[in-house]
């Protein structure tokens, strides 16, 4: 080994300070968010810039639940997410499995109309025409099978089943197992920590959905979060809280705490899978530049 | 296939009809399979392709497609002469060529960077903060925006005013929906693009630094004759995409930051399709602007395909 020059050492104090930094510059707007958002309001007007607060209050939040507006777009959210990710995970795995089988005489035609999906689309009009006539307009129906399959995704699940050794499938063919039996019973459970990937990713799409709901949702009492986060820290428009609720001195928190206690609730379930996320998706991501 | 009328002979059949018959019956299960799949795709996807035919229609939703009036090019005709025609593609290159420059380059530094971090502790905790941003939602990213850089009362105008600047409106101006628009993507998206580049340098042999540093090479040496070219493909890979979806500009993140304000430089194809069209429900009109785009992203993406191919690369289809 060579001593490590002077130089070298100079770069690296500048490099671990330069990261440090991206790291802090990354992280200061969630923390910023989350201590306002806990503050008393007293302490936000008078102080501005809070990244310790010295005060708690959960006034933010009681405005916010103070109608069951929220709350109910949240379980709203909650169940579009559940559903949705079933229903991708169902449809990508069912259309999946024939098309990495060898012997399935359909296999290039359908890859190939798959793939030219990527390539070329309708566009938004048309689409929106297609569910409005399909009668989807202002159902639950709109946000779940519209983006049922991912072309991506599918593609990389594709690569991934044709990988996974043959013999146990023959072995169960022989064993009189017929294709769906081959399918839940050998090649899902093989591959659990892919579909494990892909259910997470497809859940963060469904729990951030925004220009679906906004296109085919026009009843505000079917909103998920994501569009009431607009209407309250974009726009700022929208009556979520209800003073009435509270006694008659009751001042309303500043619009401030409102909107970051909102940006709060519709975050904290990224960041609870985050975990898992980051456990599986490098995995995923790494799994789609292997080119199907 | 309706035309065999044979028995299906299991197996060997005699004629290439019914052993054609026999191989779809020995499918029949991983047909059933793909049905569902494959009626979506032909619904949600190719549906719209044909829908896209109302751009050459006069169409009214009480007529329907059959009924509607066929009025040839008359609204391409009508885009192209249009004043937002302009607008439209200079704010849709402008914004493509600003995510290039100023974007583009910006993960492979930081895994650059990352790369040369020897403490794996660190780097490791640095990744899991820089790619937290990745998975939230492009209205929080533009909420964090608005109360970050309102005029009433926003973290960063507050420092102005302390400093004796004058306040900027970074949310109702045209001169900072460019930099605002970059600057969002390059939070929420330089640290998620590392990945990629990291497992390419994950690849690289150790022992080539170990050979490069006995025969005396600097970091900045190792850095020019190993790290890069290991990254090369990657790069022109990427690079190649970008250029495929050249006019995909974030329609949510776009959508979500413009106002009246800014609607000049910030009105992009995508945007200007869900305006004229579902809001002011012109169908033909907007489904043409929309076409328009899609031919273009099409001979592009082709385009950059043929280029891969020509660098050498494996192309992507």
């Amino acid at each position: 080994m060579i001593g490590r020059s002077i130089g070298s050492r100079i770069f690296d104090g500048f490099n671990y300070t330069f990261l440090g930094l991206m790291a802090f510059v990354t992280i200061v707007p969630f923390i910023y968010i989350v201590s306002v958002s806990f503050a008393e309001p007293e302490e936000v007007l008078r102080r501005g810039f809070i990244l310790f607060p010295t005060s708690f209050s959960l006034e933010g939040y009681k405005y916010i639940f103070s109608t069951g507006t929220i709350l109910q777009s949240l379980w709203i959210t909650v169940g579009i997410t559940i559903a949705g990710t079933l229903i991708n995970l169902l449809f990508t795995a069912l259309l999946a499995y024939p098309l990495s089988r060898q012997d399935f005489s359909g296999r290039n035609l359908f890859m190939m109309l798959v793939v030219f999906t990527m390539l070329f689309n309708g566009g938004i009009l048309p689409t929106f025409l297609v569910v409005k006539a399909l009668g989807l307009l202002n159902t639950y129906w709109a946000l779940l099978i519209p983006n049922a399959i991912s072309a991506f995704n599918l593609i990389v699940v594709v690569s991934f089943f044709r990988q996974l050794p043959e013999g146990l499938e023959e072995a169960a063919k022989i064993d009189g197992c017929n294709d769906f039996g081959l399918l839940f019973r050998i090649v899902l459970p093989l591959s659990a920590p892919v579909l494990a990937t892909f259910a997470l990713f497809y859940a963060v799409g469904h729990w951030n959905t925004f220009f679906n709901a906004i296109l085919y949702i026009n009843d505000a009492d079917m909103w998920p979060i994501q569009v009431w986060l607009r209407q309250i820290v974009i726009l700022s428009q929208g009556g979520i809280g209800d003073s009435t609720q509270f006694d008659h001195n009751y001042i309303a928190p500043p619009s401030q705490i409102i909107k970051m206690a909102v940006i709060v609730i519709s975050t904290v379930p990224i960041l609870l899978v985050y975990p898992f996320l980051q456990k599986h998706f490098a995995k995923g991501v790494l799994l789609g530049s292997v080119k199907g | 296939m309706a035309e065999t009328t044979t028995l299906p002979v299991r197996g060997t059949g005699g004629q290439p009809g019914s052993r054609k018959l026999a191989r779809l019956m020995k499918n029949k299960w991983l047909y059933l399979m793909a049905l569902p799949g494959m009626l979506y795709f032909i619904i949600f996807k190719y549906f719209p392709m044909w829908g896209l035919l109302i751009s050459f229609q006069e169409y009214q939703p009480s007529l329907g497609m059959l009924g509607s009036k066929w009025v040839g090019f008359d609204h391409f005709h009508r885009f192209f002469f249009d004043a937002s025609f302009g607008m439209l593609f200079r704010n849709t290159l402008l914004l493509a060529l600003y995510n290039l420059v100023f974007f583009f380059p910006l993960p492979i530094l930081l895994a650059l960077l990352l790369n040369e971090i020897r403490r794996e502790m660190f780097k490791r905790f640095i990744q899991t903060i820089v790619y937290v941003p990745h998975f939230v939602s492009w209205v929080v990213v533009v909420g964090i925006s608005y109360i970050f850089f309102t005029t009433e009362g926003g973290i960063v105008n507050d420092i102005l005013a302390a400093v004796g600047l004058p306040k900027i409106d970074f949310l109702m101006s045209e001169e900072w929906f460019r930099t605002m628009i970059i600057a969002q993507v390059v939070w929420k998206e330089t640290g998620w693009g590392t990945i990629i580049f990291l497992a390419a340098l994950a690849g690289v042999d150790q022992q080539l630094y170990e050979a490069a540093r006995i025969d005396g090479a600097g970091r900045l040496r190792q850095l020019w004759h190993i790290t890069l070219p290991a990254i090369r493909s990657v790069i022109v890979i990427l690079l190649i995409l970008r250029l495929g979806s050249f006019l995909d500009t974030g329609f949510e993140q776009i959508f979500l930051m413009l106002n009246s304000m800014n609607r000049e430089v910030g009105e992009v194809f995508d945007t200007y399709v869900y305006n004229v069209g579902i809001q002011q429900g012109q169908f033909s009109y907007s489904t043409a602007v929309g076409l328009f785009k899609s031919v273009i992203g099409l001979v592009l993406v082709v385009g950059a395909n043929k280029l891969a191919k020509k660098f050498g690369e494996s192309g992507l289809f």
